[in-house]
């Protein structure tokens, strides 16, 4: 037992002075709930700044996936990958987004691990905010992978017939469709111990979704019970949307299914997102 | 502001916490008067954390009540939040952000326009001596660094109430030491600190009120002389030349202070308290009878110590006494 070392105060010029930081006016008045998620949102695009290298998962993956899709079945499946990329490219990219927002999931969760979320629960500001800003975030990400995405398909030749804007009407409903996908992940980044737990339930909740899909074939080649499976998944309904849009159509019914979708997707996941934010 | 200068900052009554079988809080009963740090002790477990995360509004009590200037913690938690800020014992600032952009981050979500941020971060970083670090990432910090931006952070927008879980926890002195001295400008400025620590020194240092806690429920409450004079004021400890005359100096302590005498690894040195509760002499005074009977007794005295009493000692002490049948 030191003693000795006990009864001294190390006398040092203090490190703060804090008088002049201390004394202060009146706080100023809480921020908007929009604007408080915006600044929740520059808070992911900072991140993105500082450790550039979790880009790698919105453009590598990506460029992977459409290279091996439309290598691997495109002699087989349409004639040629130059046509069969022209039915493949829309699915793939509605793929590697969904796939995206699980680390929405694994965010939420570390953020939790490492504390500052604590910091964030206890600031006066609109609840949801530092949730709505992470997904702010992450739909930059899901904007920068539509982007590689159609990048790699335009250079394989891909030539949507919708033109730009139906592609950017396209990409806009894919990120709109996984902004409201994302409080899936919200809710199990939340209720889930670990950052690997999150990624297993993840993927056991993705691959079927993306694969049973229309987006590699037309659901009427599969058999039956696949078929009634394919039709109902949302991903197909997202699909046949997209599609239709980069393909200079417009589909009435999908794209009102898929604004509803999303729009209920919010309610119900948002507000189990909340529920658990505000007990854990 | 009316409820800042009347009534307590913090008010609990039969607070309880449950983690499936574990009652991690059980029972806890606190005043914590406006104006001043009040220390919470305890050793790791004890329940330090899980009171300060209900009182933050981070967790929700089970059972029992709590209230921060008036205002439930459940019911009225967006007051209270309103009100407090905490500084957890990891980092509650985003290590992949520099900490000037955390400062920034933390500033906008109180309400600043972008400028007003960026001076405010860049007053507080000058203030806490990081200007030199604004723009490095948090995780390249130092602890005492990092404990810094920490506090500066909930200094942002200077709180009613300010919470600190150990803030010192492995910190090394000097660090140590700034922290404390932030403490005491922060609480020199009328904010209320509530304070954790492992520390009877710390505590002692800084609180004027203090409440022991062990297995979830305070065990003693009072002013630091208060809790002090219950376990004796401290130890003394002796290093003797010869350690065959180490029983014989056992004894003739044991007598002069009227109680255990401990004997340490150290074949030549040897530990009892002093100033024990309901002696009517003082420990230095007992401690320097002590010492010339060891001289009267031709036992050599290499070393000598007077110190505080230690946690455990505390923790012997205060168990020891509520476990004595009534």
């Amino acid at each position: 037992m030191s003693t000795v070392a006990d009864n001294t105060t190390v006398t040092e010029a203090p490190v703060a002075d804090l008088t002049n930081v201390l004394a202060r006016g009146p706080r100023p008045k809480r921020p908007s709930a929009w604007s408080a998620s915006v600044t929740f949102g520059w808070r992911a695009v900072l991140k993105i700044k500082h450790v550039p290298e979790q880009l790698f998962d919105v453009t590598a993956f990506p460029i992977i996936m459409v290279l091996l899709f439309t290598y691997l079945f495109g002699g087989a499946l349409a004639g040629s990958p130059r046509e069969y990329i022209q039915f493949l490219l829309p699915g793939i990219m509605v793929t590697s987004v969904v796939m995206i927002t699980m680390y929405t999931g694994v965010g939420v969760n570390t953020d939790i691990e490492k504390g500052v979320f604590d910091r964030f629960r206890t600031l006066p500001v609109w609840r949801p905010a530092a949730l709505v800003g992470a997904i702010f975030g992450d739909m930059l990400r899901y904007a920068i992978a539509s982007l590689v995405i159609l990048g790699i398909g335009l250079a394989l030749g891909f030539r949507p017939a919708g033109g730009v804007l139906g592609v950017a009407a396209g990409i806009a409903l894919l990120i709109l469709f996984s902004f409201a996908f994302s409080w899936i992940w919200t809710m199990f980044g939340l209720l889930l111990r670990s950052e690997k737990s999150v990624m297993g339930v993840s993927m056991l909740v993705i691959f079927p979704l993306t694969f049973l899909s229309n987006v590699y074939v037309q659901p009427s080649t599969m058999p039956d019970v696949l078929e009634a499976f394919v039709q109902a998944n949302p991903v197909t309904r997202l699909v046949t949307a997209v599609r239709t849009l980069m393909d200079g159509g417009w589909n009435t019914g999908e794209v009102l299914w898929v604004v509803v979708a999303s729009a209920v997707l919010v309610a119900v996941f948002g507000t189990l997102t909340m529920r658990l934010y505000n007990r854990r | 502001m009316s409820d800042r200068t009347t009534g307590p900052a913090i008010e609990t009554s039969g607070l309880v916490k449950t983690f499936g079988d574990n009652r991690a809080v059980d029972g806890v009963d606190l005043t914590v008067p406006a104006g001043s740090v009040y220390g919470v002790l305890g050793p790791n477990g004890a329940g330090k954390t899980t009171v300060v995360r209900m009182l933050a509004t981070l967790l929700r009590p089970d059972g029992g009540e709590a209230r921060v200037f008036g205002h439930d913690v459940v019911r009225e938690a967006a007051e209270v939040r309103r009100r407090v800020s905490l500084t957890g014992q990891y980092a509650s600032v985003d290590e992949d952000l520099t900490g000037s952009e955390n400062l920034q981050l933390l500033a906008r979500l109180l309400g600043h326009r972008k400028p007003a941020a960026r001076e405010r971060a860049a007053e507080l970083l000058a203030a806490f001596g990081l200007t030199e670090a604004a723009d490095r990432q948090v995780k390249k910090y130092s602890g005492g660094m990092r404990r810094r931006i920490d506090i500066a952070a909930s200094i942002l927008n200077t709180p009613d109430l300010l919470f600190l879980d150990e803030p010192t926890t492995g910190l090394d002195p000097r660090s140590r030491n700034q922290v404390w001295d932030i403490i005491r400008e922060v609480v020199a400025h009328g904010t209320t600190v509530l304070l954790t620590t492992q520390y009877l020194d710390e505590a002692d240092r800084l609180a004027s009120r203090i409440a022991v806690i062990d297995h979830g429920r305070v065990i003693a409450e009072g002013t630091p002389g208060q809790l002090k004079s219950s376990v004796g004021a401290g130890s003394v400890h002796v290093r003797l030349r010869d350690p065959h005359r180490r029983a014989e100096a056992a004894r003739i302590l044991a007598d002069a202070l009227a109680g255990d005498v401990q004997l340490d690894a150290d074949p030549v040195a040897l530990a009892a308290r002093a100033g024990a509760h309901g002696s009517d002499r003082g420990a230095a005074e007992q401690a320097s009878a002590a010492l010339a009977a060891l001289a009267a007794a031709g036992i050599v005295v290499d070393d000598f110590s007077l110190g505080q009493p230690s946690l455990d000692e505390v923790f012997l002490a205060l168990t020891a006494r509520t476990e004595v049948p009534a």
